[in-house]
């Protein structure tokens, strides 16, 4: 049947090729320039390795951190009334506008040994800056308005209606929440918890400032390729084997969780 | 009535155009002379890279080129680490003078084809500085290997980092760094600001800012890196490059390395 086929005017096809071909060629000529010889010892050099498994790693937890502090954000902004809704939304609209380099800043003045907060935690024992917690304090920070927003819009688009008739029927409110207000909204948690661990893999400004480059402990796959990049000559092959190494471990994460998106009943 | 409204837009636009190409042009500022005696027929925007080091020494010495020529603009100077910017350089950058704090990024680019015979016009030692106060209590270079302590360092590849690893291998230390920067700038702002307890800079970036202190730092003065400069064979303002390279090998331009902080080449 060319029902699925639509309408669209013919002519759009070009803006759209054009713009498939602007995020396809560069990659395409990333992936031209790896060096095949090198490439395996590159991957599995040990800063690499230990570049990945941390990327993972802090990602995987920043994310678990979005989703905890995110949900119940993005429940109260869906539920709150507009005006409200407007203020908390342009709030968390703040680190996706912001440089991310600007948010390292940020953290460094709150968290750093003259900021207000690092002083009380100096005074425990805690130091923040240079420590794995600190990248990823920064990867929460600059993911968390991709999950809220993401939520945010999916809850409000399916609205209060199945809560009131779960309310009206004697359920309570945390088995409205488990059992009919998230399964509703899980195309938007899952479309904002892929969002948000891409964007936490993927950062690099905050944490060079805040967290900084030290291999092991703050040095992820981004700053990896930027340092190796950086240095020229036999080293480049290092940066453009683990941006191939990136770039691949992206795709899987998406590949994975595509896997696993539960299909709305009825649709295939 | 549509077709008629768009033909005079069309026509407007096309006036527009014309008119622009007839504007007053803006004649070329005549070499008037000046007080010096000889006039400087030097024009162009000439673009430079240099080494985070070179800051506070290439902004003086540009703004001094200039005013003794006054057709040339040089464009804001690119300051960053010299692996980096031999980097941008080798993928393309259009550069026209690099003047790097080593001769190993020098050395990529002469090898990728784009300079031929730079020259050495200063060097610089490494010294340890810690914040104002010195609240880390450092002494010496073994107190890098103190696990407790902030210690930042540049990154290998970066000519400060070389150096560091250099001085830190003759000194028998193995330090315990907690960041690797890319340029020397970097370094000195995390320990001016107090973030880091301590960090290997050259004794010329110890000089900009009163927010450091120095350490005394035995085995410095034998680590030494030198300064090459040249002028790229790709430059699209030959002329004004490479007036700019002898105005800093010049008797003046090595007075005013000398007086921020600069070895003799």
């Amino acid at each position: 049947m060319s029902e699925r086929r639509g309408f669209v005017p013919q002519v759009l096809v070009v803006p759209a090729v054009l713009g498939l071909a602007l995020l396809v060629v560069p990659l395409s000529a990333l992936i031209a320039r790896v060096d095949w010889s090198t490439l395996w010892a590159d991957i599995t050099s040990p800063t690499a390795l230990s570049a990945l498994g941390l990327s993972l790693m802090t990602a995987a937890i920043a994310t678990a951190g979005c989703v905890v502090l995110g949900v119940p954000l993005a429940l109260f902004i869906a539920r709150a009334s507009g005006r409200v809704a407007a203020v908390l939304r342009a709030v968390v609209t703040v680190p996706l506008v912001l440089p991310p380099m600007v948010g390292g800043v940020a953290l460094l003045f709150l968290l750093g040994r003259n900021g207000w907060l690092g002083k009380l935690l100096g005074q425990v024992g805690i130091q923040v800056p240079f420590t794995t917690s600190a990248v990823v304090i920064s990867q929460v920070f600059v993911a968390l308005p991709f999950l809220v927003l993401a939520l945010e819009g999916s809850l409000r688009a399916t609205g209060v209606g199945y809560e009131q008739a779960a309310a009206a029927l004697g359920a309570g409110r945390w088995r409205i929440l488990w059992r009919v207000t998230l399964p509703l909204a899980a195309p938007g948690l899952l479309a904002g918890v892929v969002l948000c661990f891409a964007r936490a893999v993927g950062e690099f400004g905050a944490t060079a400032l805040f967290a900084g480059n030290a291999p092991g402990i703050t040095q992820t796959m981004p700053l990896a390729i930027y340092t190796a990049f950086n240095g020229a000559g036999v080293s480049q092959g290092t940066a453009v084997a683990l941006s191939l190494l990136l770039l691949i471990t992206a795709v899987a994460v998406l590949l994975l969780v595509r896997a696993w998106r539960p299909t709305p009943a009825g649709v295939r | 009535m549509r077709r008629t409204s768009l033909t005079a837009l069309a026509l407007a636009a096309a006036a527009a155009l014309a008119l622009t190409g007839c504007a007053s042009n803006d004649t070329a500022p005549a070499a008037t002379p000046t007080e010096t005696a000889t006039v400087s027929t030097l024009s162009g925007s000439p673009t430079i890279s240099a080494a985070a080091s070179l800051k506070a020494a290439f902004d003086e010495l540009a703004t001094e080129f200039e005013d003794a020529n006054p057709d040339v603009d040089i464009q804001p100077i690119s300051y960053d680490g010299s692996s980096t910017l031999a980097t941008q350089i080798i993928e393309g950058a259009p550069v026209d003078v690099f003047a790097s704090a080593d001769e190993k990024n020098m050395q990529k680019v002469v090898d990728a084809g784009l300079a031929t015979e730079p020259q050495l016009f200063a060097t610089n030692v490494l010294t340890l500085v810690v914040p104002k106060g010195n609240p880390g209590g450092i002494t010496g270079l073994a107190d890098l290997a103190n696990a407790d302590l902030n210690i930042v360092l540049c990154a290998a590849e970066v000519p400060c980092g070389a150096a560091s690893a250099t001085l830190l291998q003759n000194a028998g230390v193995t330090a315990s760094v907690d960041s690797y920067e890319q340029n020397v700038t970097a370094v000195l702002t995390k320990v001016a600001s107090g973030e880091a307890d301590a960090g290997l800079v050259y004794v010329t970036d110890a000089k900009t800012t009163t927010d450091v202190e120095t350490v005394d730092t035995e085995g410095a003065d034998e680590v030494v890196n030198k300064y090459p400069i040249v002028t790229l064979t790709g430059a699209t303002n030959p002329e004004a490059a490479e007036a700019f390279v002898a105005f800093v090998l010049s008797d003046h331009g090595q007075k005013v390395l000398s007086g921020l902080g600069f070895g003799a080449p």
